[in-house]
């Protein structure tokens, strides 16, 4: 099983939407890498053989009544936004001036 | 004058039914104990003092106007900041959530305000309830009442402080990897995580989606089979929650409390003791063993051989979930937003600033083990370690009725201690992790102090999913076993704190 390096720990930050600084890397990617060695014992443990359990208990196509409930309202479901207009959360530009 | 905080929930309610106290009284009684000594053990993020109060006055009103009120009405109780609540602010000990107030109430919430429980807070956790110990909390470590240097446990070591501090009765807690049973055992207290399920997750703010279950945390098993019973049952709002009625808890915790243990057969987790184990927790965990025997009861050892790979498939499937369940946290719909040119910078900066270091790593940690060319020797190792902790259970559970271990290796650490080092944290969940993977219910109640430091230690009692009124029958019994050896309960033998003024 392979290691990972600050340079893999920066790319997985980046895919996980996280900046990172050199402090973050220096401090986070040796615990990182060392939790990783520590997880990596269980390859080749269970057989071919063995089914994987996603869920403890399984269940399977739960529903339930088709019925309307209260819901929020659009003022409610805004309230806690860092920003909001016109009834919408409102965001900063969604592209890259790359893109 | 009685100090009710020293009483039971079960001794409140009864006492409140009988006239002897009103709910006013009481919850005034515990908001003046949060006063006194939550300087020293922040076991609480947010007081709900008003609110308390005006619950607990209607409470009166309604009892005085000869109302049926629920069984706990006018009891009051703490909640997990990990569980939302309209109208107060939840957090999940982060500071990405710091500020917000949820627009609606969790499932659990609605529950506890139904059954006319007045809330007196929010209790403080590890971040996203991410730990063993409250240091990942955003807003400061909880320290345990039994030495104020040594951690609470963790995530929910909030909810144990306050139980453990006379500074609630009754508390709720959510266990994804021990995080209700090893605060138990290290602050003295009880604490059960129910069969996965058997309390809805609606509202719950998810970490591990396929492990985390809510349950009760108490002074006492009745008490907490009390809250059990209040909280548990179907919800339509959680596909996973089970369609089964709540267990029969409180009848099994009456039934258990005569201390009878016959026809009972214990199996002893072999792999859950020895090499690691501090000698007075096996210690205290072998005369609880000897005192079963003589209430009847037949004491079996069982193995568990895959047990020694659990630690290492939570640590898979607890991050590869987290990972998927945080990415709600960007800076758009709620909590903190540290805005940049682009949304997408806007959440990168937002999860920097707003995450601490743990919840980073974890979530590094699930992005990499979900990754193409990865997946199926890290996730995928994973989930068939899982299916093989199930065989073993279903093995072990064929031989007993239920299966015991110390709940935690070692009695509380120092704060500070395992800051640095990630793994060493780990271990202390070694023995309660195999039970969220299995999805079984577990139960840590006091098993006395270590001889060598005199702090406590807890006892783990499992049982098959579903079976979760066996816990209470074997733990009430242990416990009225217990504390008549040591003339009372372990939670009166916790050092006075300090008073503030």
């Amino acid at each position: 099983m392979s290691s990972l390096d600050r340079a893999d720990v920066a790319r997985l930050a980046a895919l996980a939407r996280i900046d990172m600084t050199d402090d973050d890397l220096d401090r986070l990617s040796g615990q990182i890498n060392a939790i990783v060695d520590a997880v990596a014992t269980l390859d080749g443990v269970a057989g071919p053989d063995i089914p994987t359990t996603s869920h403890p208990i399984p269940m399977a196509n739960v529903v339930r009544e088709d019925v309307v409930e209260p819901s929020l309202t659009p003022a409610q479901a805004l309230a806690a936004a860092p920003q909001a207009e016109d009834d919408r959360f409102r965001v900063p530009q969604i592209l890259g001036e790359e893109a | 004058m009685t100090d009710w905080t020293r009483a039971t929930a079960a001794q409140m309610a009864d006492a409140l039914a009988a006239g002897e106290v009103t709910s006013v009284e009481l919850t005034q009684a515990h908001l003046d104990r949060i006063a006194a000594v939550d300087g020293d053990v922040h076991a609480f993020l947010h007081i709900n003092a008003e609110e308390a109060l005006a619950t607990a006055a209607a409470v009166d009103a309604d009892r005085a106007a000869g109302a049926e009120l629920p069984a706990l009405a006018g009891v009051p109780i703490g909640i997990k900041d990990v569980v939302v609540t309209e109208g107060m602010p939840t957090t999940a000990g982060s500071r990405i959530l710091e500020g917000w107030i949820p627009p609606y109430d969790a499932t659990v919430t609605r529950k506890v305000r139904e059954a006319r429980m007045p809330i007196l807070g929010k209790t403080n956790m590890d971040e996203f309830a991410m730990g063993s110990s409250t240091e990942h909390s955003a807003y400061g470590p909880t320290h345990n009442p039994w030495d104020l240097e040594r951690i609470p446990g963790g995530s929910g070591g909030g909810s144990a402080a306050a139980l453990a501090a006379f500074e609630a009765p009754l508390t709720i807690g959510s266990d994804t990897g021990g995080s209700i049973r090893q605060p138990a055992s290290v602050t003295g207290t009880v604490g059960v995580k129910p069969t996965y399920g058997g309390v809805s997750r609606f509202g719950a703010i998810a970490l591990a989606s396929s492990l985390d279950q809510l349950g009760p945390c108490g002074r006492t098993v009745l008490d907490t089979a009390l809250l059990h019973e209040v909280i548990g049952g179907h919800d339509p709002h959680d596909a996973t929650s089970l369609p089964e009625p709540v267990p029969g808890a409180v009848a099994a915790a009456r039934e258990g409390a005569s201390g009878d243990l016959s026809g009972v057969t214990v199996g002893v987790i072999h792999e859950l003791g020895g090499e690691g184990y501090q000698d007075g927790v096996k210690q205290r965990f072998e005369e609880s063993l000897d005192l079963m025997r003589e209430a009847g009861a037949k004491v079996v050892e069982v193995h568990c051989p895959s047990f020694q790979y659990a630690l290492a498939a939570y640590y898979l499937i607890l991050p590869a979930e987290a990972s998927s369940n945080l990415a709600k946290f960007d800076g758009v719909r709620f909590g903190l937003r540290v805005e940049r040119e682009t949304v997408e910078r806007t959440m990168a900066a937002t999860r920097a600033q707003g995450f601490g270091d743990e919840v980073k790593r974890r979530i590094i940690l699930g992005t990499y083990a979900l990754s193409a060319g990865y997946y199926d020797a890290y996730y995928g190792s994973a989930q068939k370690v899982r299916t093989l902790i199930q065989r073993d259970f279903a093995a072990a559970f064929a031989q007993a009725d239920v299966l015991v271990s110390p709940t935690v290796p070692t009695t509380p650490f120092k704060l500070g201690e395992r800051i640095d080092d990630p793994l060493a944290m780990y271990l202390n969940d070694v023995a309660t992790i195999p039970a969220n993977l299995a999805g079984i219910p577990g139960m840590s109640l006091p098993s006395g102090l270590a001889p060598e430091d005199n702090l406590p230690t807890g006892f783990q009692i499992l049982a098959p999913a579903h079976e979760d009124a066996r816990l209470y029958r074997v733990g009430a019994a242990l416990e009225a076993l217990l504390t008549a050896k040591w003339g009372g309960p372990l939670s009166s033998l916790a050092p006075e704190l300090e008073v503030a003024r």
